[in-house]
């Protein structure tokens, strides 16, 4: 079996048009879990205990979970409680929900990592709980989390295959249905693998150097 | 919280003279260990008032409990006669809610022994972030002060600076220029200058000696160094196993001591230096 270029050129409009949806995908569940996390992590450290044992209780379920899993609930399951989610909607409710649990780990993190000297200065110019947070503690807890949130950018791009069991037409869900037409898979599949290693490489690299910028432009 | 007779405390101070500061059969443990057993110390307004005594001695519980970054077991306090820890409800004090800690606690700023800057902001944004986002002021306005603020304590020409560019004594006097931006009328200095170097001790003893000149400010330090304690002092509290064994103003506590442990601590901290 020999590699046929002229198949590759013929795939590529269909394979980019794929790692656009990929890209989305991958973009539209770090957006729900960049904010989602935050929102399960501040829910963690409320006065209120039952709020902060659920909350905890979720997200550990969360992690202990295969995404597959997940992804599978959402969009066969909902359908028997009446909730019926488009594939799309589905996935990027179950990947956006998945990582926002990992996320808030590394807000947490990131917020038990400033000191306590830094709340008690807050409490002596008067500062509210709301304001300490916004001003104070989110800022320094960002700079350290910037190299785990990088980590599950890339994490929730190399997921999102998953979502091609459900139907989303993304590059796995492409390169499987141009397979399964032709009967080859050697060159769909490889294009997948260069197309996310073309994608995951440049941006590991970028989040290395955002991570030191931020840090400078904090005077840290 | 036991339960305590609060009918005994008056819901304000009331008269001529009221302290600008009470503590009023004040407690405070940590379970089994009390550290302060039923503190009563008044603080005049414009009064320096200076802590000194063994380690360990609840000094700065003192300090932490009047900035409420610790809640206190038993008794009230009482800041420009309102009460801090408590509030009146159908007659009666009760425990104060968030609001109300909140308004009463704008009397009072603090400095810390580590200084505690805000490490993402330059000086002079350290010294605006409480004017600007909690007293609502305009950020030019804040600005303006702040620099003033900077200038008074010599740190005008290190206003863009961030705090890690800062030397511990530098740090600490943007620290004193941040918490008086927000115009307290009480001051509390917990051993600020315990972590700086010997050769920058008087750069920050300096900053606090010209408070003191200015009159207006009433001021609870707690202080390790005996000579500046002695020099600027109206009056010296000595405290042992959490209650002021023994006060007076600094002639009489360092020069004529009447408390066998007083004497104690002081020959040995004599003795050390
Ligand atoms: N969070 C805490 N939990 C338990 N015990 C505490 C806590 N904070 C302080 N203590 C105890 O309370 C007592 C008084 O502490 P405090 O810090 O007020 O002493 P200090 O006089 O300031 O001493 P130093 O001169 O060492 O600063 C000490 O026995 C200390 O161990
Ligand atoms: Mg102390």
């Amino acid at each position: 079996m020999e590699w046929r270029w002229s198949w590759v050129w013929e795939l590529l409009p269909q394979f980019i048009d794929a790692t656009g949806k990929t890209l989305l995908a991958a973009g539209g569940g770090y957006l729900i879990a960049v904010v989602l996390g935050l929102v399960l992590t501040l829910a963690q450290r409320t006065p209120w205990r039952p709020v902060t044992v659920v909350v905890r209780e979720l997200v550990e379920f969360i992690r202990s979970t295969p995404l597959l899993l997940q992804v599978f609930f959402v969009f066969y399951v909902g359908p028997q409680f009446g909730i019926n989610l488009s594939p799309w909607t589905s996935g990027l409710i179950a990947i956006g929900v998945h990582y926002a649990a990992y996320l808030s780990e590394v807000y947490r993190g990131g917020i038990e990592n400033v000191p306590k000297g830094q709340w008690e200065a807050a409490t002596a110019i008067n500062m509210s709980t709301v304001q300490t947070y916004r001003r104070l503690i989110i800022p320094q807890a960002l700079p350290p989390a910037i190299a785990g949130m990088g980590n599950y950018l890339v994490g929730i791009f190399k997921d999102t295959p998953m979502l091609s069991v459900i139907g989303v037409a993304e590059l796995m869900h492409t390169a499987n249905s141009v397979g399964a037409l032709s009967y080859r898979y050697l060159e769909p599949y490889t294009m997948v693998g260069v197309l996310f290693l073309a994608i995951s490489l440049p941006t590991a690299f970028f989040i290395a150097r955002f991570e030191k910028w931020v840090r400078r432009k904090m005077g840290m | 919280m036991t339960t305590e007779d609060m009918s005994q405390y008056p819901l304000r101070l009331e008269g001529d003279n009221i302290p600008m500061v009470r503590f009023a059969n004040v407690r405070k443990s940590y379970g089994a260990l009390t550290v302060l057993d039923h503190l009563n110390l008044d603080i005049d307004m414009g009064e320096m008032v200076t802590i000194i005594g063994p380690s360990g001695s609840g000094k700065t519980t003192v300090l932490r409990m009047l900035m409420t970054l610790e809640t206190i077991n038993g008794g009230v306090i009482y800041v420009d006669g309102e009460p801090l820890t408590h509030m009146e409800k159908n007659g009666v004090l009760v425990p104060a809610n968030p609001a109300h800690i909140r308004r009463i606690r704008s009397k009072i700023g603090m400095c810390f022994q580590h200084f505690n800057l805000f490490p993402h902001m330059t000086a002079l944004q350290n010294c605006m972030e409480g004017p600007v986002q909690v007293l609502g002021m305009s950020k030019k306005e804040a600005e303006e002060r702040s620099l003033e603020l900077l200038d008074m304590v010599g740190m005008a020409d290190k206003a863009n600076q961030y705090p890690s560019r800062l030397s511990g004594g530098q740090q600490q006097r943007v620290a004193i220029a941040r918490a008086l931006a927000m115009r307290p009328k009480v001051m509390l200095f917990d051993e600020v200058t315990s972590a700086l170097d010997p050769e920058v001790i008087g750069e920050v003893t300096n900053v606090i000696r010209k408070l003191v000149d200015a009159h207006s400010l009433t001021m609870l330090m707690v202080t390790h160094q005996m000579g500046f304690a002695r020099d600027i002092s109206d009056r010296v509290c000595f405290f042992h196993s959490g209650v002021i064994a023994e006060q007076g103003s600094p002639a009489e506590l360092f020069g004529n001591p009447q408390n066998e442990r007083t004497k104690q601590f002081l020959n040995a901290v004599l003795e050390s230096n």
